[in-house]
């Protein structure tokens, strides 16, 4: 089957298009992150006046970059490493075992996934203080309360995920380990686990970027101390400047290694995620 | 993504297929009753937790009086039954008339948002269906913003957007000519364009990697047939494409819909935490008066109502979709 000319070209122009609209927001903020404050403060201009790399050094004193840079990073890996421990457990016996509540399980797990965050804000701020005031357990305003929040978030699809990356290993394997003797927990970390590495590195990257991009918990449920990136960036506005310049070299920084981490990782989690999407 | 080996079934399988799912009961399952269960106990503690226990307390908030003061002592809240929603759902009334406002422009912005980033999707996913030279330099292109943190994308965005330093007047105004002063985006009725447009760019690689995934289950021959039968481009997509591609449209409008109605972080960042009223949507609407106001009651009350509007949204999608399902089978 030949391509015709008109869908040749019609090929092309979409394909332009749709790149323009990608790369124009990517693109600003490659050449703004090394601009001179001047230059983003007057009309706009395609090109650095004279290119600089000051503003990745501002950018550290401008605002406690560093302290919410470590914050994020904590709380994200934290909550990444938990979120998949919890999930390969619950993956495998979704996968492998027939038991009452299976499906009721899956169903109440994904669709958690849908509701709107704003519903579990209010009664877990309250929930999170009163425990607080009660019992001494600080979970409001610290990295202990998002860790906890955060993994939750990324639980469902990562169970969904796993599931998917489980059923496809053959269940032959299981049975040979089992004639040899293996326990189900053996089987699962000696031939479950390894056949199903992709998989589980894809879905690790996926908890820790739902937790590295998180806006709307980290907006109430921080203090200065315990502030994450999502919120912070938005420290370089103040009332008398807005240095657009280091918010992009900022935003530049906190988002090369996610989009790298996706990018490399690109087929295994397209695969495990239109899995769970679209299953 | 080149054909993924071990990548589980990505449209054909449905999780109760009994071909995809061979019977996994073992005597050694039973003779261990309690594994699954204690396998799955973290997650379950943990889903209860932080998801199924706070939303029944939601539920018990709305019907409570928990304004600032009663929020240090929320034991001492007093029970005031429906109150709430009565207040918050009376279009007569302010706080419903707000709501009201902010529940169709969330409307307005749902709709057309899940459509261009449908379109979009397609588009992208059908013109790179063939292989040709920097098909995948472009797909990883296409796939970025939605590996983008949300807010360095929307900070991004929100630079773009202003209104005497950002790209977008410049282009506009000074290069190609078309305006004559510069408008506000980020301000007044533009900001639901704005908002608009950096909703799509964040949610259209989405629906793009869905699509695309999709398209793969179509097998090459029946585009072959269709080309002896003489069928064009479009007639090809009329008869091929979109109906192989109808059980993951189906998933995937209704996850878009629910992800763009519920949108906070978009407006949040955008806006800088007040959306302008053109662009007020709903989970931001509840957020700022929740959090304005201290009355949490209210706030619960909305976000009950919300839940109620969502989940007979979502029944009667999945109730009309598998019937028209059926009557094609």
């Amino acid at each position: 089957m030949r391509e015709t000319t008109g869908e040749r070209w019609g090929r092309r122009v979409v394909l332009t298009l749709l790149a323009l609209f990608v790369l124009t927001p990517l693109y600003v903020m490659v050449t703004s992150a090394a601009k001179p404050l001047q230059d983003v403060q007057d009309s706009f201009t395609w090109w650095p006046s004279r290119p600089t790399a000051q503003a990745f050094v501002d950018m550290w004193s401008t605002v406690p970059l560093g302290r919410y840079l470590v914050n994020s990073l904590l709380v994200s890996s934290v909550a990444a490493v938990f979120s998949v421990t919890v999930a390969i457990f619950a993956a495998f016996a979704v996968s492998r075992y027939r038991f009452r509540g299976r499906g009721l399980f899956s169903v109440t797990v994904l669709s958690t996934q849908m509701f709107p965050g704003i519903l579990f804000l209010l009664p877990l701020f309250l929930i999170y203080v009163n425990i607080g005031t009660a019992t001494g357990i600080e979970l409001y305003a610290s990295r202990t309360g998002l860790i906890v929040t955060y993994l939750t978030f990324s639980l469902p699809f990562s169970i969904w995920m796993l599931v998917g990356y489980f059923d496809s290993i053959p269940r032959g394997l299981d049975e040979a380990a089992q004639v040899d003797g293996a326990g189900p927990l053996r089987t699962l970390f000696q031939v479950v686990l390894p056949a199903a590495v992709p998989g589980v590195v894809a879905v690790t990257v996926y908890a820790f970027m739902t937790a590295w991009g998180e806006v709307l918990f980290a907006s109430v449920m921080t203090d200065e101390s315990s502030r994450t990136l999502a919120v912070g960036l938005q420290g370089y506005s103040t009332q008398f400047n807005v240095y657009w310049n280091q918010i992009m070299a900022a935003s530049l920084v906190v988002s090369v290694p996610v989009v790298a981490g996706f990018l490399v990782l690109q087929r295994y989690f397209v695969a495990g995620l239109t899995a769970g999407a679209v299953k | 993504m080149a054909t993924p080996t071990r990548a589980p079934a990505l449209t054909g399988a449905h999780p109760g297929d009994a071909a995809a799912r061979p019977p996994a009961v073992r005597p050694r399952t039973r003779r261990r009753p309690l594994l699954p269960y204690l396998l799955l106990a973290p997650a379950l503690v943990l889903e209860l937790a932080i998801h199924v226990i706070p939303m029944f307390v939601g539920a018990f908030m709305s019907l409570q009086e928990l304004t600032r003061f009663h929020l240090r002592d929320w034991s001492g809240a007093p029970f005031v039954g429906l109150d709430n929603f009565r207040d918050v759902l009376d279009v007569d009334g302010p706080a419903g008339a707000q709501l009201l406002h902010s529940f169709w422009v969330t409307v307005a912005y749902t709709i057309a948002s899940v459509g261009l980033s449908w379109l979009l999707g397609t588009a992208a996913a059908v013109v790179l269906q063939r292989p040709f030279r920097g098909r995948a330099v472009l797909r990883a292109l296409f796939l970025t913003p939605y590996a983008l943190p949300v807010y360095t994308a929307v900070i991004t965005w929100s630079f773009l957007l202003q209104r005497d330093t950002g790209l977008v007047n410049h282009v506009l105004v000074d290069q190609l000519g078309l305006l004559d002063e510069r408008p506000f985006w980020l301000i007044g009725e533009n900001s639901f364009v704005a908002l608009l447009v950096v909703s799509v760019w964040r949610s259209w690689p989405f629906a793009f990697l869905c699509i695309m995934a999709g398209l793969q289950n179509i097998p090459t021959e029946m585009y072959e047939a269709a080309a002896i039968d003489g069928a064009g481009f479009w007639r090809r997509l009329r008869d091929v494409t979109l109906p192989m591609l109808r059980p993951v449209n189906l998933v995937l409008v209704l996850v878009l819909f629910l992800w763009t109605f519920n949108d906070f972080n978009t407006p949040y960042v955008l806006f800088g935490g007040s959306a302008p009223e053109a662009a007020d949507l709903i989970s931001i609407h509840i957020y700022r008066s929740s959090f304005e106001t201290w009355d949490f009651g209210a706030g619960s009350a909305m976000s009950v109502a919300l839940l109620l509007f969502l989940l007979a949204v979502t029944a009667v999608y999945l109730l009309i979709t598998n019937r028209r399902g059926r009557s094609h089978a």
